[in-house]
């Protein structure tokens, strides 16, 4: 008995007992749901297979970015259905970047007219259910949009109607190599400009505009290759053909208010994380930035940002994965993404619940333990060190 | 000599220079300090305009707040059409509750009111008796709206609906979430690695994954869970999973407060003789849920505002409502109306929310700044 006391007593021992009986307590809560869900499966007379898989799935999807029919296997109509959902999100991303840090540093300016504005624009988006806005944006160009035939057009080639928006779609013809050899080209030279001028600076002092020459290497020598080659590439305007529109890139009612409600409300977190991000520097770096005689715009390039990059980053990516899993609530407005194929009718048509959702969350955790990842390895990277 | 020169007094005092007061001066310096504030000043002026204009005209003067349906609201006039909010008002607040027994509910958000202020409050003056009401609040409101003792009508679940189930799932939610991602938290500071390591897979994988594949599971999967025959409630299945879903976000919030407190604390506690539940509940917590609370507050409204996923398993909170309303014959495509409405309350309420916990913030803030 005293031999009990005296390991209970001792720290190291006592943990060890603490953590064998916490280990054994859900060693028997697993084996508990385990053994549930074996008699149930018996009862029912279900087995666990992903055989599933490869027989045809049997049901159409209205967007596709890799070719699909309804003949198709389930495991393809995933493989879609990811594609969707990836191509959502890097278009929100693309939205909620821009938005957002417009925005941010819109709050920061000095006019106190623009700064209420993105105030409350930040309060409004942020402060509504994110389903809801997909609704909202989703009714809006269902029911207030015109039909195809008095459709909205800018310019006579793009167009705004209920059935989604159509713009004019570039066709790639022959010749089309050289734009992209120039294009390589004027890669390549930006990126050695850009090493030459940081050593030429750091030997000498000189400064070269690399920002603008770079650019206009970007632009002017893949705009020279194709007048040279003859330009090749050639618009496919979109059309009216009956109800509807035919040719040219089509963006589905789905993909567009998808995009637009997930790129305004993550742009409001954005906007504050850039703001917060900004105002975190202290005050007195700017003032020695300005002591030394460096211009306003310099000391915002050369001292503010580069701390302040340090704090947005981590945060940043964080809304990026939100955006990226609030994506699955395309399933609301029948937008086919990952949820709405593998979670939604795979589902439903093979009655394979367990399977199918076992694969939906190991696939959105892998996306966002990866993302972690990175992020950890990025803080270490940038990290203070000091004191 | 020149200290009698400039002595008190003996000038007249000068109004400041012209244009940096005043009216013109605040313009001047607020709106129009140099030319790309102009130009963005009346940029806002013109988005302004435009807002205010189709704003004011299509909300209120264009506006029909009664009428049949909508092709009657479109005779009347040619603004919104209120009337399909006024009409199902009543299922917009109750869901479809028997209209007999919904006084019930209004029992409930009152009493919601009483036994929420002192928690909210620290100074209110007859604070200790009503946390008595507060810890038997949560028993009444359940007696209440369930129904089934003490001679009140027992109501189904499938009847819950609008903004008293959005209340429901979201005060039982937060109430519950708060202890769980406490424990969550110190697990995941514990020496103990077994402790450590369960913590962190429940945490990683309830933040890795969307909150509407953890309702999927809740709506199909969890009786598969179960001891065969098992059957327990929807509403008490989502609310488990929000619980879950919101604790390990607070989790993580609370421990950056652990992680920001200083270790000469711990080593303070240690030195007094401290036991680890001692050192918990008399240095870290308090510290670290003072510096915790925006996160908290933040990660409150984000699960108030989660609540409307309800709709993908098929229960009616008010976007549910108002998107059955939506498809309704009667009312169909009034989606802009209905859910502007929705996304009102939910403004309000979260807005609420986030200023509380500014007002909260402040009054602990003991930095002598």
């Amino acid at each position: 008995m005293s031999f009990i006391v005296g390991l209970w007593r001792n720290e190291k021992s006592r943990q060890i007992i603490l953590q064998i009986f916490v280990l054994l307590c859900v060693g028997w809560f697993l084996s508990w749901l385990a053994g549930n869900v074996s008699s149930n499966f018996q009862s029912l007379g279900k087995d666990i297979s992903f055989d599933f898989l490869s027989i045809p799935a049997g049901y159409d999807i209205n967007q596709y970015l890799i070719e699909y029919n309804n003949r198709d296997t389930h495991l393809r109509a995933a493989i879609v259905g990811l594609l969707n959902t990836g191509l959502v999100a890097v278009l929100g991303i693309i939205l909620a970047t821009f938005l957002g840090v417009s925005v941010g540093i819109i709050r920061l300016s000095k006019n106190w007219l623009a700064t209420k504005i993105a105030y409350w624009f930040v309060e409004f988006t942020r402060n509504v259910p994110i389903l809801l806005q997909i609704l909202l944006w989703h009714g809006i160009i269902i029911n207030s949009l015109p039909h195809p035939r008095s459709a909205l057009s800018i310019g006579d080639v793009s167009f705004l109607s209920n059935r989604g928006f159509y713009i004019p779609k570039p066709i790639l013809e022959n010749g089309i190599e050289l734009v992209y050899l120039f294009s390589v080209i004027a890669i390549t030279f930006a990126f050695l400009f850009y090493k030459f001028s940081k050593k030429k600076q750091e030997l000498t002092g000189v400064q070269y505009p690399v920002l603008w020459i770079n650019f206009a290497a970007i632009i002017i020598l893949p705009t020279i290759g194709y007048f040279i080659s003859g330009m090749p590439v050639s618009l496919e305007i979109p059309v009216l053909k009956g109800f509807n529109f035919v040719g040219g890139i089509h963006m589905s009612p789905e993909l567009a208010a998808l995009t637009f409600a997930l790129g305004v409300y993550t742009a409001a977190f954005i906007s504050e994380i850039v703001r917060a991000g900004i105002l975190a520097i202290d005050k007195g770096q700017k003032e020695a930035a300005a002591s030394i005689g460096l211009k306003p715009s310099k000391v915002m390039k050369l001292v503010v940002l580069p701390q302040a990059r340090r704090i947005i980053i981590p945060p940043l990516t964080s809304q990026y994965l939100n955006l990226t899993k609030n994506s699955s609530l395309a399933i609301a407005i029948g937008y086919m993404d990952l949820v709405a194929t593998l979670g939604g009718i795979s589902l439903n048509q093979t009655g394979r619940e367990m399977e199918t959702m076992v694969l939906v969350m190991a696939i959105y955790l892998s996306i966002s333990l990866s993302i972690s990842a990175f992020m950890n390895w990025y803080n270490n990277r940038v990290k203070l060190v000091g004191r | 000599m020149i200290k009698d020169l400039y002595k008190p007094g003996s000038y007249p005092n000068l109004a400041p220079p012209k244009g940096t007061v005043g009216f013109y001066g605040w313009t001047k310096s607020n709106l129009f300090s140099s030319l790309s504030n102009s130009l963005l000043t009346i940029f806002s002026f013109i988005l302004l305009y435009f807002l205010i204009d189709g704003i004011i005209g299509w909300f209120f003067l264009d506006a029909v707040f009664d009428a049949d349906s909508k092709i009657e609201c479109r005779k009347i006039d040619s603004g919104a059409c209120w009337a399909v909010i006024t009409r199902r008002i009543g299922q917009f607040i109750y869901g479809f509750y028997p209209d007999a027994e919904r006084w019930r509910i209004d029992i409930v958000f009152i009493g919601l009111f009483f036994a929420s202020a002192p928690l909210l409050y620290p100074d209110l003056p007859i604070r200790r008796w009503l946390l008595w009401f507060s810890g038997f609040y949560p028993f009444i409101a359940f007696i209440l709206i369930n129904g089934g003792l003490f001679g009140l009508v027992s109501i189904e679940i499938n009847l819950f609906g609008g903004f008293m189930l959005t209340m429901i799932i979201g005060v039982s939610g937060i109430v519950c979430s708060l202890p769980l991602g406490i424990m969550l938290a110190l697990g995941r500071q514990s020496k103990l690695t077994v402790v450590r390591s369960i913590s962190v897979c429940f945490i990683e994988f309830m933040r890795g994954v969307p909150l509407i594949t953890l309702l999927f599971v809740a709506s199909s999967m969890l009786n598969y869970f179960m001891p065969p025959g098992t059957n327990f409630s929807i509403l008490v299945r989502v609310i488990i999973m929000f619980t879950f879903f919101a604790a390990a976000y607070i989790a993580e919030v609370i421990r950056g407060g652990i992680q920001a407190i200083p270790k000469g604390q711990y080593e303070a506690a240690e030195a007094l003789g401290m036991t680890y539940w001692q050192t918990t509940r008399f240095i870290t917590l308090p510290q670290a849920m003072k510096i915790s609370i925006p996160g908290i507050v933040n990660t409150f409204i984000g699960l108030y505002k989660d609540t409307t996923l309800v709709i993908v398993i098929g229960l009616l909170d008010p976007l549910g409502i108002g998107r059955a309303a939506v498809s309704d014959t009667k009312w169909n495509g009034l989606s802009t109306e209905t859910y502007l409405f929705v996304a009102l309350f939910f403004f309000v309420s979260c807005f609420a929310m986030s200023r509380y916990s500014l007002w909260l913030e402040n009054k602990l803030n003991t930095d002598h700044r």
